[in-house]
């Protein structure tokens, strides 16, 4: 009698799985990957001012978009998904698997940050030919981006997967995320500048992630004589991290507490 | 050791008590069809074994494991079993062998993949994307993921739903096959034929408690029951329930000279039986 295999090994198997089955759904592809750079397209032909010495207003878009990315294709799109796949009647079948919650769950994770690095790509490549937009050349911004994609992937993911269990039906199921989506991401000075919005609300903004995904992507993108502008007046990169890292726990608590294989 | 021991088993849903206390056995290697209307407790029952569901109260063992429990036990357990659910679809955006060799992974000693889909009849479904084949079809993929991991004890929850009777029919070898295997099979199904045709034993269920745990021959005192010889006589047909049929129709045989007009020598049928039971007539 063999062994049976490890959670791991079958998280990245169902990662792959997730992958292709992703990339067979032409709509979800265009709609997932494309839409943020149509969103770039549009505000960029109309806002060409600059926001700050040598801060367009596409520069600071960008720093939002790949934020709001991270909301999108973690949280709004598994808190959709799921549910349907709930509604199908393929997570029970799983369920009758010998495959644990936990393989389920890293192939989630990595479907997330795989198309996370291809939209990155995308925004980054796009606004960096049409935009102006710059990159940054300092390794340290680097190293801020690359733990906040990590860190945002998956918190995105286990809040995404955690929220899966609100919608009662697939079929509702968007219209219960996508406007907690879109409210948050006005709130949290993506397609707004952020110290412009009425203190109300950016203190509600302050309670998710999205705010300071958003704001961390501020400080790899934007220039660091800008953070005076911020409303703390730096960009708080320390407590960003601390946030995200709670939001991350309070994710894999309910995911895995909550998940629910089956409708009834 | 049974491959399925329950004792005294009770669930309810808030005011309703959808199993009252079951107690049923199922032998390794047995093939045991449970029947019983919609709203019976079957499904309830059947969950409750494939660990879906929590009981209120009794004693459950599936190959020795409690279906209650949870963690790396309950993989190993899963890793023994095999499930084919009433409803399931997919996306319907892999092909055949690449959902059936996905799922392969999950088990310890899965058989082969293509051994698999050449017993359920995809060999020329193979390639395609599941959401291009048919209901049929589509259910046959279910069955090949319910054996893939290679079980001991297979669920089947109304398996032919929906296949064409020449499906049916090969399904039913495709049982026989993993009955020479040795594998136990619990079996749900409306159709009394295929009860009839593949079980070693029927449990019938109404009102969440068990009526009767017979042979497909003697529930319901079947084979005891009297045979109906009817026949014509000028305008008319004549009937006569006996228990001695062949001294029937020896008589009408003589009565008539030779052939019996419309001759019909009937013993209840699986399905009238079942259906008296469960209280409906037949017509």
């Amino acid at each position: 009698m063999n062994k049976i295999p490890s959670a791991l090994s079958l998280g990245v198997r169902r990662g792959g799985l997730e992958i292709r089955q992703f990339a067979r759904q032409r709509e979800s592809v265009v709609f997932t990957l494309l839409f943020p750079v149509i969103l770039l397209v549009i505000f960029g032909s109309v806002f060409k001012d600059t926001i700050a010495p040598g801060v367009t207003f596409s520069q600071y878009f960008v720093a939002g978009m790949i934020a709001s990315g991270l909301v999108n294709t973690g949280f709004q799109a598994l808190a959709i998904t799921i549910p349907l796949e709930r509604d199908f009647g393929a997570l029970k079948r799983l369920r009758g698997t010998p495959m644990p919650a936990s393989s389920y769950f890293i192939g989630k994770a990595i479907l997330v940050s795989v198309s996370m690095v291809i939209q990155i790509l995308m925004l980054l490549g796009f606004g960096l030919i049409f935009f102006g937009v710059e990159i940054p050349t300092d390794i340290n911004k680097w190293i801020t981006f690359t733990w906040l994609v990590l860190l945002g992937s998956g918190c995105s993911t286990a809040l995404g997967i955690a929220f899966s269990v609100v919608p009662k039906s697939g079929r509702g199921a968007s219209a219960v995320v996508s406007p907690i989506v879109i409210i948050l991401q006005f709130f949290s000075g993506v397609f707004l500048i952020f110290t412009q919005l009425p203190p109300w609300m950016q203190q509600i903004a302050a309670i998710f992630p999205l705010k300071w995904l958003t704001q961390g992507m501020r400080s790899v993108f934007l220039p660091d004589s800008f953070a005076g502008q911020e409303v703390a007046k730096s960009w708080e990169n320390g407590r960003t991290f601390t946030i995200l890292l709670a939001w991350l726990a309070i994710g894999i608590f309910f995911s895995v507490r909550k998940f629910k294989w089956d409708r009834d | 050791m049974n491959a399925i021991e329950v004792i005294g088993l009770k669930k309810s849903y808030g005011q309703v008590d959808a199993v009252r206390g079951i107690d049923l056995s199922i032998a390794t290697g047995e093939i045991f069809a449970l029947l019983g209307p919609n709203g019976a407790g079957k499904t309830t029952t059947v969950e409750i074994l494939e660990g879906f569901r929590r009981r209120d109260s009794g004693d459950v063992r599936v190959l020795g494991f409690d279906p209650h429990n949870e963690g790396h036990a309950a993989r190993e357990w899963r890793n023994r079993i095999g499930i084919v659910l009433q409803s399931t679809s997919d996306s319907g955006d892999l092909t055949v062998i690449e959902t059936i060799e996905h799922f392969s992974a999950y088990y310890s000693n899965p058989r082969n993949v293509e051994e698999v889909i050449n017993s359920v009849g995809l060999d020329e479904k193979a390639g395609s994307l599941i959401r291009k084949l048919s209901g049929g079809q589509r259910r046959r993929l279910d069955v090949a993921l319910g054996i893939i991991g290679n079980p001991e004890l297979l669920f089947l929850d109304e398996p032919t739903t929906g296949f064409d009777p020449e499906a049916r029919r090969s399904f039913w070898a495709l049982i026989e096959k993993l009955r020479g295997d040795g594998t136990t099979i619990l079996l749900t199904t409306h159709y009394l034929d295929e009860a009839e045709a593949l079980a070693d034993r029927v449990g019938v269920i109404n009102n969440g408690q068990i009526l009767e745990i017979s042979t497909p021959t003697e529930l319901g005192g079947r084979s005891r029951a009297q045979a109906l010889v009817s026949w014509r006589d000028g305008d008319e047909i004549k009937s006569e329930a006996t228990d001695n049929p062949t001294s029937v129709v020896n008589r009408l045989t003589a009565q008539f000279n030779g052939e019996i007009p419309e001759l019909t020598v009937t013993r209840p049928s699986l399905e009238d039986i079942y259906l008296a039971m469960i209280g409906m007539s037949h017509e």
